[in-house]
């Protein structure tokens, strides 16, 4: 099929205008927020409804080109990076809540749907959508089942996985079919437990089936200001070590504070090292005696303030200011790479203490702003220079120490952002070759001809395409 | 929905799709480099948040998009194509990206610097008239008081309504959208107008050039507010346009002298150059870096702006003197988008309709673009009108007889929707407003 008769089928597929083919409509789509790599498509189309993503995907696979599912693209590994060519297929357009059966706390909904535009819909039947990722104002529900995405308040909700129960896919040689369904224990494989982060590498998901939450009766919201980041840390190992679990505890530290200080006024301290961000939810009764304790023992290892919000939108703000901590991260560095690490929650100042040596002995700065209480870190080196820069070696160096540091005390390499483009080469770390071996297995089994997202997950053996490491070389080798 | 003109592919014959490589824009200067777009870390935080991305779903439509067009043209990787313009030129220039972006990006200025390269939007014919439009009528007051006076010469003449008749579709909208003229153009009655009672402090106003013809009543209560509220008023006769619209499409030289004519009009001795429209003062506060590259100049003009201030953010910080009589009024506010995303002012003005008493029902997405957008609606009627339903749509719901937007774009856009879709509602400005409750 020549590109003409490809281009035709599609557009009579999903319209004329949803096929882009211009080199400006495709530029647009080579990046993601993985902001060291890219790669253009041939093509990009945007599918309105599960019938036409299946026509989209026959199509594709007869020109036998790759097939890479898009979101909103703030996926922090390349996800959605088509790095091997080919169609992406934006799902941006399918936005629609398709069903909500509130007595049941069920919504069947399209992967388009943003997630914070799900829980604005929601409120007013007094339901919400758990998982909260950082992007949630922008991060759609299809790339946060691939990406199985965390968020703040995963710590009590769970991640994406707990809160999906079933999924409609369209399978590599377009097949529509269903996976798990409305029941909250579907009979037969946990298929929706295999799909939900596979990255696009399995299917194309085009229906969720979400859980939904009522919203608990009363909720506080505390910040505990600390000297160092390992004081924070070891506050919060001690909050679980004691047997509570908060909604959510999360970590910033001063650089990032200040940082976000410079665009919302929001209060974060402008003078100290870290902070710990701590919500407690349940009925009207338990909430304030709760917060009591967590207030305590925040104090016994050594807050130096604490300040609760008194009001809704003193609690909005101090969210709204952590979910812009990535974001400020532009003030700090022309650039950053956030990297998605975990540690055991007991270990975690031990593995904070050397992020930071890391940090120190490659002599780049590292902020670090993250979810404490389930032990998943981002730390985030800034620096000045480009990744085509000779210097980006350090960061490549830094990023690999502490990738170390975490396997050595028993956590892993990534927690939420998933393995994408950027930790393929790192499998290895983590899983022996047998490992290995059996997940692709089951890649085989979903994807036989490895057009589905191809390059991501798994090592290749080849730097990233437009690797930094690759390019760092070369600018060495031509200086 | 029906996308644009401006999104919309044509039909396609295989070898085009190759060829529209080459369909540069023919007049386009190369890109140059642009610092702002360098802060931009690709998060997407901005995309739902921009009406045009809501719309159509496209990143090519969306804040990250046009930032990495533009980054990508002046690092050579793209041609400066019709089709790039296009993306450009959908853009409403409402800002609400630079209110999401935690990085800080300064999106406006950044699609401004691209706009002065890729003048102004459409073609050719179109262009020549934005053009012309720009360069030579609005730094006039006085062409503009004759085309205006011209209008509505045929407003009164029963002409446009004759012709909203006889002419089809597209035309009779845009004729409809065009309001009254006002029977007598603003025109105070000297240049310094005292305090009444005991003064407080001495401002200088911006009459505005869309104020003055259309909304002269509008500058009038404006200035008996502030004169109510201990401001002695200069209202310099030497003043123009403030070059917003230029600016905004691609005409940033015509708007930098027009900018400088202004610093030469305006008195140094107040303490504020207050502007009753949003757009205006969006524009007059970035007169510092509009001539940041002019020696002569670039401190006058840094002082300048730091001096501007709406009207509501002035009023609301100097604190209203006279106690007003409660106003009984169920109201929506409709922030301007150049006040709320271009100057960070959403407080001071429902602080003020709070101190007279009206009752405020907020409306969903009341910081999001109406779809006037200076002459946007003009030129993308389509992407204007459908962001002007979901507005409607909005302001409906909230059951409120009123809706209170700040800006003469605005409140055109608003009365013509009000019209457009059969909605009984009345769209006045804040100073209007205030002046009904005596303040
Ligand atoms: C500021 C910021 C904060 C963030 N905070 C968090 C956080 O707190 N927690 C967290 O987990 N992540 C976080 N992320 C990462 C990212 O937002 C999530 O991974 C998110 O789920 C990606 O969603 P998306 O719609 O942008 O997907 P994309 O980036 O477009 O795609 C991500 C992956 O999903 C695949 N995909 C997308 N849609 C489908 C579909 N319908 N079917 C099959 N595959 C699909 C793509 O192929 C790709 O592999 C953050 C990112 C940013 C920029
Ligand atoms: S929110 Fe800001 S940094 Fe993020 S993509 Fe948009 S403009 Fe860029
Ligand atoms: S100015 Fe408005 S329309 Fe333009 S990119 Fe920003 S949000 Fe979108």
């Amino acid at each position: 099929m020549d590109r003409f008769e490809l281009i035709r089928r599609l557009q009579a597929i999903v319209g004329q205008a949803y096929v882009l083919y211009r080199p400006d409509d495709l530029t647009v789509y080579e990046q993601d927020a993985l902001m060291v790599a890219r790669h253009t498509p041939d093509l990009v189309v945007l599918p309105e409804g599960t019938a036409q993503v299946s026509d989209v995907v026959k199509v594709a696979r007869q020109a036998r080109l790759p097939i890479t599912a898009r979101g909103a693209g703030t996926g922090l590994s390349g996800g959605a990076i088509p790095e091997a060519g080919g169609v992406v297929v934006a799902l941006t357009r399918m936005t629609r809540l398709l069903e909500l059966d509130v007595a049941s706390r069920i919504a069947l909904v399209e992967p388009g749907m943003v997630n914070a535009d799900l829980t604005a819909m929601l409120a007013p039947h007094g339901l919400f959508y758990a998982p909260d990722p950082g992007s949630q104002v922008a991060s759609t529900i299809g790339g946060n089942v691939a990406n199985n995405s965390g968020g703040p308040h995963c710590l009590a909700y769970g991640v994406t996985g707990n809160n999906v129960l079933g999924l409609e896919v369209v399978l590599a040689d377009g097949t529509v079919t269903w996976m798990g369904g409305r029941a909250h224990d579907a009979p037969g494989y946990d298929l929706t437990g295999v799909m939900v982060g596979s990255e696009g590498t399995f299917g194309i998901v085009t229906t969720v089936a979400v859980r939904l939450m009522p919203r608990r009766e009363a909720v506080r919201t505390l910040l505990a200001v600390y000297e160092t980041v390992d004081a924070a840390c070891e506050a919060t190992s001690a909050v679980i070590a004691a047997g509570m679990v908060p909604e959510a505890m999360e970590i910033l530290d001063g650089i990032v504070m200040r940082a976000v200080n410079k665009t919302l006024h929001v209060g974060f301290p402008e003078d100290a090292e870290a902070a710990l961000l701590i919500e407690v939810e349940g009925l009207a009764e338990s909430v304030p005696v709760l917060i009591e304790r967590v207030e305590a023992i925040c104090r016994a290892h050594g807050a130096r303030r604490i300040q609760t919000a008194a009001t809704a939108e003193e609690r909005l703000n101090l969210w709204k200011g952590r979910k812009h901590a990535y974001g400020a991260m532009g003030r700090v560095g022309r650039r950053t790479m956030m990297l998605d690490v975990c540690a055991p929650r007991s270990r975690l100042a031990e593995v904070m203490r050397k992020v930071l040596e890391a940090g120190q002995r490659w002599n780049i700065g590292v902020a670090n702003f993250f979810h404490a209480g389930d032990g998943n870190m981002h730390p985030t080196p800034f620096f000045d220079f480009d990744d085509t820069s000779p210097e980006y070696a350090r960061v490549i160096g830094l990023t690999e120490d502490i990738m170390r540091a975490c396997i050595e005390a028993g956590g892993t390499i990534t927690g939420e952002h998933g393995i994408g483009l950027e930790k393929r080469e790192y499998l290895g770390w983590m899983f022996n070759e047998r490992d290995i071996a059996a997940m692709k297995t089951v890649k085989q089994v979903f994807d036989p001809d490895g057009v589905l997202n191809p390059d991501k997950v798994f090592p290749t053996g080849r730097p990233v395409h437009g690797d930094p490491r690759a390019k760092a070389a070369a600018a060495a080798g031509q200086a | 929905m029906t996308p644009s003109p401006a999104v919309e592919t044509p039909r396609v014959e295989g070898p085009r799709v190759e060829a529209s490589r080459a369909a540069a824009a023919p007049r386009a200067r190369p890109m140059p480099f642009i610092p702002e777009v360098e802060t931009c870390i690709h998060c997407g935080l901005c995309l739902n948040q921009c009406p045009t991305y809501r719309v159509t779903h496209l990143e090519a439509e969306s804040p990250r998009g046009r930032i990495y067009l533009v980054k990508a043209a002046s690092q050579g990787e793209l041609d400066v194509t019709a089709s790039v313009a296009g993306h450009l030129y959908l853009c409403l220039m409402c800002r609400a990206c630079e209110t999401a972006c935690p990085s800080g990006v300064q999106y406006g200025r950044i699609a401004e610097a691209a706009r002065e390269v890729l003048g102004p939007p459409g073609p050719p014919l179109q262009r020549w008239m934005v053009r012309t439009t720009l360069r030579h009528l609005m730094p006039s007051p006085r062409r503009l008081r004759l085309a205006a006076g011209l209008i509505r010469l045929a407003q009164r003449s029963g002409l446009v309504a004759l012709a909203r008749r006889v002419f089809p579709g597209r035309l009779r909208d845009r004729l409809a959208m065009m309001p009254e003229v006002s029977p007598r153009f603003y025109a105070p009655e000297a240049e310094v107008l005292p305090a009444i009672g005991a003064r407080r402090t001495r401002v200088a106003f911006l009459s505005g050039c869309a104020m003055s013809l259309f909304f002269t009543d509008i500058n009038e209560a404006t200035v008996r507010v502030l004169r109510r509220n201990g401001c002695e008023v200069a209202i310099p006769r030497g003043q123009i346009c403030c070059g917003a619209l230029n600016v905004h499409n691609g005409e940033a030289d015509s708007a930098r002298a027009m900018a400088r004519r202004n610093i030469d009009a305006f008195p140094d001795d107040v303490d504020a150059v207050v502007v009753n429209a949003a757009g205006c003062g969006a524009a007059m506060k970035e007169y510092g870096h509009l001539l940041k590259d002019d020696p002569a100049y670039r401190e006058r003009a840094g002082r300048f702006a730091a001096k501007v201030r709406d009207a509501g953010e002035f009023l609301a910080g100097l604190g209203l003197r006279t106690a007003p009589q409660p106003v009984s009024l169920t109201v929506t506010y409709q922030d301007p988008c150049h006040l709320a995303h271009g100057q960070r002012v959403r407080a001071e003005p429902r602080a003020l309709l709070a101190a007279i008493g009206v009752r405020l029902v907020e409306m969903a997405g009341s910081d999001r673009c109406c779809g006037s957008a200076g002459i946007y609606n003009v030129l993308q009627p389509e992407m204007s009108e459908t962001l002007l339903r979901e507005k409607m749509d909005a302001i409906c719901a909230t059951g409120a007889g009123t809706v209170v937007a700040p800006n003469p774009g605005c409140m055109m856009q608003l009365r013509y929707g009000a019209q457009r879709f059969g909605i009984p509602v009345r769209v006045m400005h804040l100073m209007d407003l205030l002046d009904q409750a005596g303040a």
